[in-house]
């Protein structure tokens, strides 16, 4: 199985999003650069908006994440609901 | 008080669906292949373009809405950074050269390939390509603007950064990167979107943006980091974008395999020899390292990569051809490419210099089959004749590979102390190759290749001097011409960092922003 990653930049409005998409998905690892973090995944990687909504206190919407995002691998499937990224194969 | 009460909104899959579909329409009174005329002679076929989908389903008002919120926090770290003296909190002036060279050769791309994208989406007849291509080309002339903005900082403290469009016209170093953006937007638009779209922005970016800028952040250059970061945002569509068009073609019609397949090796390649710079950055101009170039090509070009190549399988798609040859060339290229530039120092606007010993040691561990073995020695000994005063710089000019425009610099495969070149020949006339790579593409495409400006052909040819200049006058300097013609600042622009105006200058002003004197 290939890996999926997702970078974000590091910053005030990452940190719950990163702590969001580790807890929701135990089998991804955070590797932290200077300025920036790359979460790697086996297979896919699945990032909610209820989870994340429940870390911030307010309403999120998906598309914000690409404010921050710095590099995604895998194909994509984004719904008003999940962030879904992986690999067919 | 009156309650909040959320309106119901249309979903993203359907907004999307409304805002992406339906906006165009039939020709009547002109053929729709007489308005669409590049849609067809490339030998792709698609029969349904409605089947194209954004997976972001991005509509133009999240558009805007988000790419506002980018430039609002981008400019405002960069007016902290111009207001604080931003400039003097970096590791080492030696830096700058990395900016200097990303200015110069990077940034005015960014225009290309907003100019690029917008012709691709006048040309392809969907309305989901168009809209997305609408996007990018937008994206584009935002990053080439920030770039500048942010970079023009520096511009009034430093050398070299003051005539980046003049420069990137002229200049040897910068045809290979500016060649590289003409040969993609001189073909089609299905084979813009291969070689941009895909392997530019899905299979190579990733090397140039993020551990290079992760390098901006380790170096304390917040300008770099935040306009390097802005832009890499955007990638992530970019390169979903290029994903999604290459399954697009492949998904459409099962003709399309072999053009795809054949545009995807010549764009591998063609990308791959661009980042040599890259890897040169990455290896000798950043004086803190995040990480070898070796390391960020295995984690983003082979793992990344390889999983990329392993999913496209089902469609028939096979990983580059020039991957073997990659794999060896990881070794070598940062430090060949380097040492060139060390030779050429006296030509280019940036400085060059030799690493120190700590720095030898770094490349020592990082690069244990080869550095030692190859280089070590060699860059020890330049050093020491500088030290000397006896600073190499190489007076002639190199030869150039017609199709990749760099220097005959890189060594054969298996003999990393030859010189590799290749020879090819079209109506009567010799050409020369730096690979196979580039080999096999010039004999694919000969009548497009010929055409190449090649810088130091053009010197030879009396083409690069000031108008005006008289090449035979009594002890004419043709070096001295040629900078001129750049509009290089010859004797501030050029040479060792050693003894420059930007190593005096940081220090004096490093040492006033600490001292009271």
């Amino acid at each position: 199985m290939s890996k999926v990653f997702i970078a974000f930049q590091l910053n005030e409005d990452t940190r719950p999003i990163i702590e969001a998409v580790l807890a929701d998905n135990p089998h991804a690892v955070a590797n932290e650069s200077p300025a920036m973090v790359k979460i790697d995944a086996e297979g896919q990687l699945v990032i909610k908006r209820n989870s994340i909504e429940e870390l911030i206190g307010r309403d999120f919407d998906l598309q914000e994440l690409q404010i921050n995002l710095i590099t995604i691998s895998g194909h994509l499937d984004e719904d008003d609901d999940e962030f879904k990224l992986s690999w067919l194969n | 008080m009156d309650m909040n009460v959320k309106k119901k909104k249309l979903g993203l899959k359907e907004k999307y669906a409304h805002m992406t579909r339906g906006l165009d329409w039939q020709t009547s009174y002109q053929p729709m292949e007489k308005v669409f005329p590049q849609a067809t002679f490339e030998g792709i076929k698609i029969h349904d373009w409605d089947k194209w989908e954004d997976p972001f389903r991005l509509t133009m008002d999240a558009y805007w809405k988000y790419q506002a919120e980018k430039e609002r926090k981008l400019y405002a770290v960069l007016d902290a950074f111009a207001q604080n003296n931003g400039h003097l909190g970096i590791t080492d002036a030696r830096y700058l050269n990395a900016v200097k060279l990303f200015l110069t050769g990077i940034s005015p791309l960014e225009y290309v390939a907003h100019r690029g994208f917008a012709a691709a989406g006048r040309n392809f007849p969907g309305v989901g390509p168009r809209v997305a291509c609408l996007m990018q080309s937008v994206d584009e002339i935002r990053h080439s603007q920030t770039q500048i903005h942010a970079i023009s900082n520096y511009n009034k403290h430093y050398d070299g950064f003051h005539d980046f469009k003049h420069m990137l016209e002229r200049v040897w170093y910068l045809s290979v990167p500016k060649s590289f953006f003409d040969d993609a937007f001189s073909a089609g638009p299905f084979e813009w979107m291969i070689a941009i779209g895909f392997s530019f922005e899905y299979v190579l970016t990733n090397l140039l943006f993020v551990p290079f800028m992760s390098g901006a952040a380790y170096n304390g250059d917040m300008a770099t980091v935040t306009f390097g970061f802005s832009a890499q945002s955007d990638e992530a569509r970019h390169m979903t974008l290029g994903l999604e068009c290459i399954k697009f073609m492949l998904e459409q019609d099962p003709d399309n395999l072999p053009i795809v397949q054949k545009w995807i090796d010549k764009w591998a390649w063609r990308g791959i020899r661009v980042l040599s710079l890259v890897g040169m950055m990455m290896d000798y101009m950043l004086p803190k390292r995040v990480m070898s170039w070796k390391e960020a090509w295995e984690i983003y070009f082979e793992q990344n990569g390889g999983a990329l190549f392993a999913d496209l399988a089902r469609y028939g798609i096979k990983v580059p051809e020039c991957l073997t040859q990659c794999t060896e060339d990881k070794e070598h290229i940062s430090h060949q490419a380097w040492a060139t530039f060390y030779q050429y120092g006296g030509a280019a606007a940036f400085h060059t210099w030799m690493p120190n010993d700590e720095e030898m040691d770094w490349l020592s561990a990082k690069y244990p089959n080869t550095f030692d073995k190859y280089y070590r020695a060699r860059f020890t000994y330049w050093r020491d004749e500088a030290e000397k005063g006896n600073r190499f710089y190489s007076n002639t000019l190199p030869m150039l590979c017609q199709v990749c425009q760099i220097p005959m610099l890189f060594t054969e495969p298996g003999d990393p102390t030859k010189i590799c070149y290749r020879e090819s020949e079209y109506e009567g006339e010799k050409y020369h190759t730096c690979s196979d790579g580039c080999k096999h593409i010039f004999d694919d495409e000969p009548e497009k290749y010929v055409q190449s400006w090649l810088p130091v052909h053009q010197i030879y040819q009396g083409n690069c001097f000031p108008d005006g200049t008289d090449p035979t006058a009594e002890g004419f300097d043709p070096l001295a011409a040629v900078l001129d013609w750049y509009h290089f600042n010859n004797g501030h622009d050029n040479l060792d960092f050693e003894g420059s105006r930007d190593q005096a200058n940081f220090a004096a002003w490093r040492g006033m922003a600490t001292k009271n004197t």
